[in-house]
């Protein structure tokens, strides 16, 4: 129950930031031609930024499945990645079918903060998943009733909490490792490559991620290879 | 958005969202002991996190100086270490300030 509660606590600024992502979801589908009921059916069953917009844009058109399946695959391939990191960091008793279960909820920003423990149990990852779960759900419905309720500040304020919670993550790790500081500077270099270069730019932005995250790791894994010890404490 | 067409598509973006999370989390059982895929795994979450936040993050509030404001001061309470939910916050209200204060003109 500690392990779980720890878990809710360590979710919450995740819980807040997926309200202000979600509420944006919520006016974009309703304004695509979702009714409010089908947008919040779609944030909780897939839980994803990315993939959700791709897949209303998408959904627009009927008849692309094909589309759908390769948009959805290119966008979160990046997951497979994170699944198989946090396994490596799972206490015992977490597998089987707790991680059938509790796989659905590996996002970006729940990844995140479990990848920073020194392990993982079942309870604190579920605990971990529930403001987050609660934000992404709450926001879409708020966003697909309401619509522009907010001032535009206030909404464009909140924008920037995901991206706050990031920078919390990997700065004070980045400042301990020069090492690692090298190979966030390296990601962020290939990223803004994508951002801004012609061609590359029109990637789909979950792929991009996906591709300048394994070119920056495997550089680092080859260049810098961690010592046991060393990827322990963090 | 009709009916049938609507479910198919639900099927198609959450099942394949949630297999490709689920299938290698629950695949890989063991504990990795090859020293260059533990190293590659340990960067993976700083690499997918810096990558996501640089560039994007400079374009999310509707104008960059008021979001490198709210990034640059997030960052010197991040490497203070003071805390995830803190660090969130201190940015979004910088982001506030910064707006208010280019759309005053002072």
């Amino acid at each position: 129950m500690k392990q779980f509660l720890r878990g809710v606590r360590n979710g919450v600024p995740i819980g807040l930031g997926y309200l202000s992502v979600s509420f944006t979801f919520g006016i974009m589908a309703v304004s695509a031609g979702f009714s409010w009921w089908q947008a919040v059916l779609i944030s909780m069953t897939t839980l994803t930024s990315a993939g959700q917009l791709a897949g209303i844009n998408i959904m627009t058109v009927p008849g692309q499945y094909a589309e759908m399946l390769i948009s959805q695959l290119t966008i979160n391939i990046r997951y497979s990645f994170m699944s198989v990191s946090l396994s490596q960091l799972t206490t015992a008793e977490f597998k089987g079918i707790k991680r059938w279960l509790l796989g659905f909820f590996m996002t970006d920003e729940i990844f995140a903060v479990a990848a920073c423990q020194r392990e993982v149990s079942t309870k604190f990852f579920a605990g971990l998943a529930v403001m987050p779960y609660i934000g992404w759900t709450l926001g879409t419905l708020a966003g697909s009733l309401l619509g522009n309720v907010l001032p535009e500040s206030v909404m464009n304020a909140l924008c920037i909490a995901i991206y706050g919670m990031f920078v919390a993550i990997v700065a004070p790790d980045a400042k301990e490792s020069r090492s690692l500081l090298a190979v966030v500077a390296v990601s962020v270099g290939l990223s803004c490559l994508f951002y801004y270069t012609p061609i590359l730019k029109e990637l789909s932005s979950g792929l991009a991620i996906s591709v300048c995250a394994v070119v920056a790791a495997l550089l680092g894994a080859f260049l810098f290879p961690v010592k046991e010890e060393a990827s322990h404490e963090r | 958005m009709n009916g049938k067409e609507f479910w198919i598509y639900l099927a198609i973006l959450a099942g394949s969202t949630y297999l490709i999370r689920a299938i290698p989390f629950a695949a890989v059982q063991k504990k990795i002991s090859n020293v260059y895929v533990r190293s590659f795994l340990y960067y993976i979450p700083y690499t997918v996190l810096s990558a996501m936040t640089f560039p994007a993050a400079l374009y999310a509030t509707g104008n960059v100086v008021s979001a490198a404001a709210g990034l640059g001061v997030g960052m010197v309470f991040a490497v203070m270490k003071k805390g995830l939910t803190v660090v969130a916050l201190i940015s979004c209200v910088t982001v506030f300030v910064t707006d208010l204060i280019l759309k005053q003109g002072i």
